[in-house]
């Protein structure tokens, strides 16, 4: 369904110097599975993600949709041809409410359905009719409205990027079961998590490790998984113990 | 009476009204009032010198409004009144005023609206002025505001003024002067397209203990459009103020913005925030990716930023 082909990304540095981010990029996702991507901060799984969604245009290779280029097409149109993404760092609006952001994800939208919505991540309705997008919220629930918007989109790729982050273990595992119920064995949509949680991976079906813009490994949650576990387990181990921060 | 079609589009522009509603009401068109009723707890009537208008609500009057847009339609008219608002004690009341200008000639029109409000011991008011021009002539549509208000001991105000679009030239002066345990909020939107201009000057003046003020604005200025805002919060009793001024600036427009807070009581806390920026590249990349065009975009940003 959506397939890079030989996909870099360079961007012009402070010296004026192409410094290339991501490179040689060849990945295919299928509809009805569920795909991870992991690796190192600041490795370019973010700028993968973007490069889907159009806000970065690849340099070299091809961003195909069903066998169509989508490479030149600007974000609204390929937000149009059904791809969705959940922003690492959502922006903040003034004036813009919770509701009215639902309602540009998926015009439409009733009353029901917003409440569904912030329900599904976590957050009671109530409390959130009439506040902006905006200053006046925290990390967390930037992010669990955010994921709210991609899931009310029902996209055909969705791409969700680090939903865990400022989420709690009890709403996370809720959101993956909404995400494995909605994508994973579905015919026309497929669901792309970058993640570095340890109840995420080893339960979805592909797992793609990226490290210096590059595809370090790939392979099923199964094959993959052992790989990286003891890597990520020391990570977290350390982030309980305050030694590293919980942004990596 | 009945309005032509247009004349009644341009007065619900600036009022929310879709037709003439029973009540205290006072319609000016073209220097003459059209419609002028009172109702048993809201004069509306001529002012001493035959200038203007001097509204009073009586004592006690509870959840009622009175409307008193302005429109000018004839080409080239210049406006000007004096009204008068007199809120009496314990009443609790919204004033709708407002002005709309139809203009398609090349010779310039404009309304001067010079406002005395005062707000008696214990009451709560409401104020809305939404301004607004339209027309296809090369003639300027001119508003210059100025209102002068006064909060009694006890009571609270809220002015809501908004210039929505369409005025080429506009001064806007407020003179506010609260006292012990009042309230006041004045929250301005506007917005400047093409090459319009726009200044406003708000001073608002604590001279009560347990004293709040806030003055929140909220500009937009576009093409080749410029912008002054000048507020002053004066502090001269223990008392709070708050100002906060945040604009969008976008392609080739000027904005200045002059946020001042004078204390002249040692007891006056005052405050403030400024901002201008331009439409962060996120803001619009993310509502292009669920699905909006980038015009679209943009004007969900302002018109969510103007609200
Ligand atoms: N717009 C940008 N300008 C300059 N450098 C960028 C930009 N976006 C990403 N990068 C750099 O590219 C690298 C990969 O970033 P990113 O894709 O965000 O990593 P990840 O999401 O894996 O943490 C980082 O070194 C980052 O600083
Ligand atoms: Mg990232």
């Amino acid at each position: 369904m959506l397939k890079l082909e030989n996909v870099s990304m360079a961007i012009g540095d402070n010296t004026g110097e192409a410094r290339e981010i991501i490179t040689g990029i060849n990945l295919e996702f299928k509809p009805g599975k569920l795909y991870a991507i992991t690796g190192p901060n600041g490795g370019g799984k973010t700028t993968i993600a973007k490069v889907i969604m159009g806000i970065y245009k690849n340099n070299s290779g091809h961003v195909l949709l069903d066998g169509e280029d989508i490479s030149n097409l600007s974000v609204s149109e390929r937000a149009k041809k059904g791809i969705a993404y959940a922003f690492q760092q959502p922006p903040r609006f003034k004036g813009l409410t919770v509701p009215d952001m639902l309602n540009i994800a998926r015009p439409g939208l009733d009353q029901v359905g917003i409440r569904k919505s912030l329900r599904d991540v976590g957050l009671c309705p109530e409390d959130y009719q009439d506040r902006d997008v905006g200053p006046g919220l925290s990390g967390g629930e930037m992010k669990r409205i955010e994921i709210a918007q991609v899931l009310a989109r029902d996209a055909r790729v969705s791409i969700f990027d680090e939903p865990e982050a400022g989420v709690d273990l009890w709403t996370i595992q809720r959101l993956i079961g909404l995400i494995i119920a909605k994508y994973q064995n579905s015919p026309k949509s497929t669901a792309i998590i970058i993640t570095h949680n340890e109840r995420v991976l080893p339960i979805c079906d592909e797992i793609i490790v990226v490290d210096g813009g590059r595809i370090d490994k790939q392979g099923s949650g199964a094959e993959i998984w052992p790989l990286i576990k003891d890597d990520i387990e020391c990570k977290v181990k350390l982030q309980c113990r305050g030694e590293i921060g919980y942004e990596f | 009476m009945s309005f032509k079609a247009e004349d009644m589009k341009l007065i619900s522009t600036i009022t929310d009204l879709t037709d003439i509603p029973s009540g205290a009401i006072n319609i000016r068109v073209d220097g003459q009032a059209v419609i002028r009723n009172s109702s048993p707890n809201i004069s509306v009537g001529p002012n001493d010198d035959g200038t203007g208008l001097k509204v009073e609500i009586k004592a006690g009057t509870r959840d009622e409004a009175v409307h008193v847009p302005v429109i000018v339609t004839k080409a080239g008219f210049k406006d000007k009144v004096y009204n008068t608002f007199i809120v009496n004690e314990d009443a609790d009341v919204t004033i709708i005023a407002g002005c709309g200008i139809h203009n398609d000639s090349h010779a310039d029109s404009g309304h001067d609206g010079i406002h005395t409000i005062i707000v008696k011991k214990g009451s709560h008011m409401k104020y809305v002025e939404k301004h607004y021009g339209e027309g296809s002539g090369r003639g300027k549509k001119i508003l210059n505001p100025t209102t002068d208000i006064t909060v009694e001991d006890g009571a609270s105000a809220e002015m809501e003024l908004v210039q929505i679009a369409g005025v080429d030239d506009t001064l806007r002066s407020t003179i506010a002067r609260i006292h012990e345990n009042d309230s006041l909020k004045i929250t301005e939107r506007l917005m400047t397209h093409d090459d319009q201009r726009a200044e406003s000057l708000i001073d608002v003046y604590l001279k009560g203990t347990g004293g709040n003020a806030q003055i929140l604005s909220r500009a937009v200025a576009r093409d080749k459009s410029s912008q002054v805002f000048k507020a002053a919060l004066i502090g001269q009793a223990d008392a709070l103020g708050h100002l906060e001024c945040d604009a969008i600036i976008m392609d080739q427009a000027k904005i200045q913005s002059v946020p001042q807070l004078v204390a002249e009581d040692a007891q006056a806390v005052l405050t403030h925030e400024a901002a201008i920026g331009k439409i962060a590249g996120e803001q619009l990349v993310k509502l292009m990716s669920l699905g909006l065009s980038e015009e679209e975009a943009v004007n969900t940003i302002i018109e969510g930023f103007l609200k």
